[in-house]
């Protein structure tokens, strides 16, 4: 049946194949605990207990990978190549700035010139929440597409890695309490989380931040809001904290970063009111003294350089498992210790 | 020319008549009615068993696309598919490119729209310049050249002295002010409603308040001023609580609302449908049952099917990005009968919703089918099944978020001042024919 324009109503069917098959990786919303489940065992295998990945494997070979990042960020992308690298898949990155693609009409005569060159999977990052949504509704039937980040909806990876990380120092998911922290409003990263962890039957998800940054209907989400910091800690397992965006100051969101520091920021001593073995979690990049203390970011209980080795492994996992369904591939072996 | 329809069964809201009548029209008038005047013999006959005959449908905002957008629809591609839907009157806000801010292109349009023959084109002034929400429009002279109101359609007038003062100018005139209220801060980059879906998409939201707000504005300048004003396509429950105190207070206020928000909710944005992108935005159940219960007692006193119709390229891209409107003047009475159907509506107000509640509001010469009045009838099927799909809607824009929907109700034939300008083509249960001499 021919695309049409007026199409757009796609489900949580969108990121699946006829068969059932992962397709697309766009959200983490609608997807089942099983299927999470095994994306985190494909990465756990793809992971070594030192916090590195597997040496190349040749999952994908001669699968081309083209990452389209219509916004900056060094380190995801960075993280997307690398993985793609190690299955051996051929990796073309471009920078797209915005301006240049303002309209979606360009957008979408871009894809399919580099669909006419055959690509397997586009990576996107876009600062328009749905892009990635738009531009899986729009690609030729073999072609798929993993979102690396739209506007403020959705970054899937990123919220798998952290639950990778979770589950590495956790365990299981049902007792624990896990606290986000900041500007919930504007991060994508959040409600991929909140998703996330709440698909995997986390016992408590919290939300803590000022009213300004903490959007009124985030209990629709099976969250529960606080307002303060210390009390919002109390007892929490898991503490994930968001970046603090600069031009956040600038729509009267907030006075200063000193104030949001003081009431917000992370330190040691709000770090007490958490269980004793609390895990720290920031997707980065870290504005220390924004939204946490250098002495947090570096101390024992931050898990953040163990986030970013896990980046690779998650996103080698979606990609493979997103490119695997043409036929059956056979995973490699945990390498031994 | 006379004309007799024939074996139709009468709803005529504005003369409280519910009943199996034929009409008998003669040139661009209705001359009988359930019985011919005296002498009169048809030249034609038009057979209607089985059907209703309504009055022509009165649209309070449509956009027609011309001047400015014509690769988006025209003045004769959109009064057609009105034609198609019913609708012999249309009220056209003054957001076109230019905009209906001087006398001479209120002409031009109603010159155009009368050449197109398809449906009455009522064109509604621009209340500030340019829009620009700065400096007066020429209100007398839009006035003289035709306007039946002014509005300053969705761009917002941010100086409440401008907002005043063109309120009072207004009522000088005695010409109606449409409103389309929304606080300009509060909606910022918003593009859909601030709730539930906004947070769940990382959309920017617009909250109910910025209606809210400019309602309560508005109608204390109302009150300061005098003018008689008609608030557009409400979309909150709590906005529709504002206009009732405000009615119940003897205010000369009114509002409608669209067709689409009777029906739809902020989750049939579902994943970013494009489609469902419109201005004021798809809020909550509960705003859309408030928005019936309002429609049932009367404070909302008529439907608009707020027509906009897109080109293919305004909605393909990511959903902020997309342009926001529904085409939706071809499914405006159908959605009505959705309600009669669901026993929320009597099937007498949801006629008079489209005819005599929009008639009282800006033509009273419009909307009823007495003796004396003018011959615009909508014929429709009430049985007749349809989809909604490219191929059934006839105007340009295929924008529309019931697509697929399976409607029941149709429109099998139009008159316009007693003029056929629509009939459904191969239609079985109708039949115009010459009566032979």
């Amino acid at each position: 049946m021919p695309q049409t324009p007026f199409d757009g109503a796609a489900g949580p069917a969108l990121q699946f194949d006829a068969e059932g098959n992962l397709r697309h990786f766009l959200t983490i919303e609608g997807l089942k605990r099983s299927l999470l489940t095994e994306i985190l065992d494909t990465a756990e295998r793809f992971a070594t207990v030192r916090g590195q990945t597997v040496k190349k494997v040749p999952l994908l070979r001669g699968k081309t990978i083209v990452n389209l990042f219509f916004e900056n960020s060094t380190r995801t992308r960075t993280t997307f190549e690398l993985a793609a690298q190690r299955l051996s898949a051929d990796v073309l990155s471009i920078d797209i700035p915005t301006s240049a693609t303002a309209k979606g009409e360009s957008l979408l005569d871009m894809l399919h010139n580099l669909e006419a060159m055959q690509c397997d999977l586009f990576v996107v990052r876009h600062n328009q929440s749905g892009a990635a949504h738009f531009i899986a509704q729009h690609v030729a039937p073999h072609t798929s597409v993993v979102n690396a980040g739209d506007g403020r909806h959705a970054h899937p990876t990123q919220a798998l890695l952290d639950m990778l990380t979770i589950r590495q120092h956790k365990g299981a998911f049902h007792d624990l309490r896990v606290a986000i922290v900041g500007d919930l409003m504007h991060s994508r990263v959040a409600r991929s989380e909140i998703h996330a962890l709440t698909t995997l039957g986390t016992g408590e998800v919290r939300v803590i931040g000022p009213k300004t940054l903490i959007p009124s209907a985030v209990r629709s989400l099976g969250v529960h809001p606080f307002y303060d910091l210390k009390s919002g800690l109390e007892g929490c397992d898991v503490v994930v904290m968001l970046r603090l965006q600069r031009e956040r100051m600038e729509g009267a969101l907030l006075p200063s970063e000193q104030e949001y520091f003081q009431r917000w920021g992370l330190t040691e001593a709000k770090l007490a009111r958490a269980k004793p073995d609390v895990l720290v979690m920031h997707p980065g990049p870290i504005n220390r003294g924004v939204e946490i203390e250098s002495a947090v970011a570096d101390g024992e209980r931050s898990v953040i350089l163990q986030q970013v080795a896990n980046g690779i492994a998650v996103r080698m996992a979606v990609m493979s498992m997103c490119l695997g369904r043409h036929g059956a591939l056979t995973m490699p072996q945990p390498e031994g210790v | 020319m006379r004309l007799a329809i024939t074996g139709g069964y009468l709803i005529d809201p504005a003369n409280g008549y519910e009943a199996p009548a034929d009409l008998f029209i003669e040139g661009r008038y209705i001359v009988g009615v359930g019985h011919p005047p005296e002498g009169f013999s048809a030249e034609q006959q038009l057979d209607a068993s089985g059907q209703w005959l309504i009055p022509g449908l009165i649209d309070l905002q449509a956009r027609l696309r011309e001047p400015g957008f014509k690769h988006k629809g025209t003045i004769e591609s959109e009064s057609r598919a009105a034609a198609a839907g019913g609708v012999t009157t249309l009220c056209v806000p003054p957001d076109s490119r230019p905009v209906l801010d001087n006398p001479a292109l209120v002409e031009q349009l109603r010159r155009r729209a009368a050449a197109a023959g398809y449906s009455r084109v009522l064109p509604i002034g621009a209340l500030t310049q340019g829009l620009a929400g700065e400096q007066l429009a020429a209100m007398y002279g839009l006035k003289q050249a035709g306007c039946v109101a002014v509005s300053n359609a969705r761009q917002p007038i941010r100086d409440t002295l401008v907002l005043r003062r063109a309120l009072e100018y207004a009522a000088t005139l005695d010409l109606p002010v449409l409103l389309h209220a929304e606080d300009p801060w509060l909606a910022a980059r918003g593009c859909v409603h601030e709730g539930v879906v906004s947070n769940r998409l990382g959309l920017p939201g617009i909250p109910e308040c910025a209606e809210v707000i400019a309602v309560a504005r508005d109608l204390v300048l109302i009150e300061q001023s005098g003018v008689r004003a008609h608030f557009g396509q409400i979309s909150s429950a709590r906005a529709v609580e504002l206009i009732a105190e405000a009615q119940q207070r003897g205010l000369p206020v009114s509002a409608d609302v669209s067709a689409h928000q009777l029906f739809l909710t902020e989750i049939d944005v579902g994943h970013f449908d494009a489609r469902a992108h419109v201005r004021p935005p798809l809020r909550t159940q509960r705003d859309r049952d408030g928005l019936r219960a309002a429609l049932a007692d009367g404070v909302i006193s008529a439907v608009c099917s707020d027509h906009q119709p897109h080109d293919r390229d305004a909605k393909l891209a990511p959903f902020a990005a997309t342009e926001p409107g529904i085409s939706a003047v071809e499914t405006l009475l159908p959605l009505l009968l959705r309600l009669v159907d669901a026993q929320l509506l009597s099937r007498r107000a949801a006629i008079a919703a489209v005819t005599s509640g929009p008639a009282q509001i800006l033509c009273q010469q419009c909307g009823s089918l007495g003796v004396g009045a003018r011959a615009d009838i909508a014929i429709v099927d009430p049985q007749q099944r349809w989809q909604v799909n490219d191929t059934t809607l006839q105007s340009r824009g295929k924008n529309t978020p019931l697509q697929g929907w399976e409607l029941q109700g149709r429109v099998t034939c139009t008159l316009l001042e007693g003029r056929v300008v629509h009939q459904l083509p191969h239609h079985p249960d109708l039949n115009l024919r010459r009566v032979s001499l």
